[in-house]
């Protein structure tokens, strides 16, 4: 088996008395894809921020590449990039002076920095909107460059927050594509949240399904295509187990 | 501009003949007022905390709505350096902005009157400029918390406005009302007095301003020797000459000292907020 990159043992967060996130227990090996679906406000964010020690475990604990989030976010940060849901940018900026900014947070020097910025808006699909300041960017673009943004840190992980929302649809084959190619050319490991079924089948090799702060499934995609079924099938099936019906 | 121009056309009026302050012509440019336009040491005071709050009340919050603070955080540095950042780089700004007023004053009086300050002179100047800019820095330390506890901007600048306002009209009027309440009768010892009036400074100091102000009064009017009452055993002796700097500095120690710790007691606040702070995007 495959070193662990990410591993959550009995995670928990509580808000008061609601618990989002409910004594989780999850380890993605390196080089996966794993896929982590839900419907909304099923606590993915919420241990997404847990992953990155941008909130704190009320029990249990995260680990990413070997490293404890909650006690070491640095060390986590730096091999983590992460793409929140609807992304911001420094609006009165380009583009490619906000992945340049970037680069200089995470040590990369400016003229590294700003050749390899060009290179990511090109593979991102922004090539021709260098001048642009990214406070004319549509939210699509935004999510395109926030793609960027992750990926010229060099990381060994990305975790991406619902990534294709306000993509249309040929952008969003292009990001699936992108995200695949990245995968298994440079070995990343990538955290997919979603609620979108057909894209994570798309682009997942494992995927979570996640309800109310439960993990209610843990499955490979290739023992769904062998056993012939659809997602959307299993999904089905949970929700309706659950006494949830998902529309 | 406005309180250069009243301090030269009363800069003649200023001098009277046995003044021990006449030495120190140079810092009356500062100082001196005839009540048309107040002095440049009066528009710090009142005006000065606007641009602190100007530059510290979305400091915070504005990163969050534009989705940028998550961003941010998301990268290898610490959480504090985001607040330091925040702080010093508006601090650079303001001091820049105070010691560019106070040698642009200094300058124009120079042609204006033709006197050259002393060195003492010189560093009262600058040390006030410096008192200056730590009073700034506390109502952007403010408006940086305040930015920090409110999600909305106007939320937090309004706030910060109110404590201005509250702290500049309105404090000084609730200290008078308990001061007319707590005054001690005609009768009353001596004793009682010093007390009552002890006690009067002391809430006073409670306020920036004030603090400030007094600090101002002691470092630009070199004969101040005192900000409290003095009983006449203590003055029994005294010449009535200017002060030393190095004196002037020892009787505003404990206002500079609260200014300082006021402050950081912000700053200290700031960090307490956002250290453990969960931070979503948008």
């Amino acid at each position: 088996m495959l070193q662990a990159v990410i591993e959550l043992t009995g995670l928990t967060k509580q808000y008061g008395d609601f618990t989002a996130v409910d004594s989780l227990s999850l380890t993605i090996r390196k080089g996966e894809i794993f896929g982590l679906l839900g419907p909304n406000g099923a606590g993915k964010s919420t241990t997404i921020l847990m992953m990155l020690g941008l909130t704190e475990p009320t029990s249990g604990s995260v680990h990413v590449c070997g490293v404890n989030s909650t006690t070491h976010p640095i060390e986590v940060k730096r091999k983590v990039g992460y793409l929140p849901e609807d992304v911001g940018f420094y609006e009165e900026m380009t583009g490619v002076e906000n992945l340049i900014y970037t680069a200089r947070l995470n040590g990369i020097p400016t003229q590294e920095a700003s050749a390899k910025a060009l290179l990511l808006m090109e593979r991102v699909g922004l090539g021709d909107q260098l001048k642009k300041k990214t406070g004319k960017y549509s939210r699509g673009m935004r999510q395109r460059l926030g793609l960027a943004d992750v990926l010229i840190k060099r990381p060994e992980v990305i975790i991406l927050d619902e990534p294709t929302s306000g993509i249309d649809p040929a952008g969003v084959r292009e990001f699936i594509d992108l995200i695949r190619r990245l995968s298994r050319e440079e070995g990343l490991t990538v955290l997919f949240s979603s609620h979108h079924l057909d894209q994570v089948q798309q682009v997942c090799d494992r995927i979570g399904i996640f309800n109310q702060g439960r993990l209610l499934v843990d499955i490979d995609m290739e023992n769904i295509s062998r056993e012939g079924k659809n997602l959307e099938d299993i999904y089905n099936q949970y929700f309706k187990e659950g006494g949830y019906s998902y529309k | 501009m406005g309180s250069l121009y009243t301090a030269l056309t009363n800069i003649q009026a200023a001098i009277k003949p046995n003044d021990p302050d006449s030495a120190f012509l140079f810092l009356k440019l500062f100082t001196v007022s005839d009540g048309t336009l107040p002095s440049f040491t009066v528009f710090i005071t009142f005006l000065g905390p606007l641009p602190g709050i100007t530059l510290g009340f979305d400091a915070i919050n504005s990163e969050q709505n534009k989705g940028t603070l998550s961003r941010i955080l998301s990268q290898p540095i610490h959480r504090d350096y985001l607040l330091n950042a925040k702080f010093t780089g508006a601090l650079l700004v303001i001091a820049l902005l105070l010691f560019s007023l106070g040698f642009l004053v200094m300058g124009f009086g120079l042609i204006a009157i033709g006197i050259p300050p002393t060195a003492e002179e010189f560093m009262r100047i600058i040390l006030y400029l410096t008192v200056g800019v730590f009073y700034v820095g506390f109502w952007l330390n403010l408006s940086i918390f305040f930015s920090l506890k409110f999600r909305q901007a106007a939320t937090s600048a309004l706030a910060a406005v109110a404590v201005w306002l509250f702290f500049s009209v309105f404090y000084n009027m609730i200290i008078n009302l308990i001061g007319k309440a707590l005054q001690p009768s005609a009768m009353a010892s001596t004793h009682q007095i010093i007390s009552y009036q002890k006690f009067m400074l002391n809430l006073l100091q409670f306020a920036p301003s004030e603090l400030f102000n007094q600090a101002t009064t002691t470092l630009l009017i070199p004969s101040v020797r005192s900000l409290g009452p003095l009983t006449m055993e203590q003055v029994q002796g005294t010449i009535p000459s200017p002060l030393p700097l190095t004196q002037s500095v020892l009787v505003v120690w404990p206002q500079i000292t609260g200014l300082i710790a006021a402050t950081v007691i912000c700053f200290a606040l700031s960090y307490l907020v956002f250290m453990r702070r969960e931070v979503r995007s948008r």
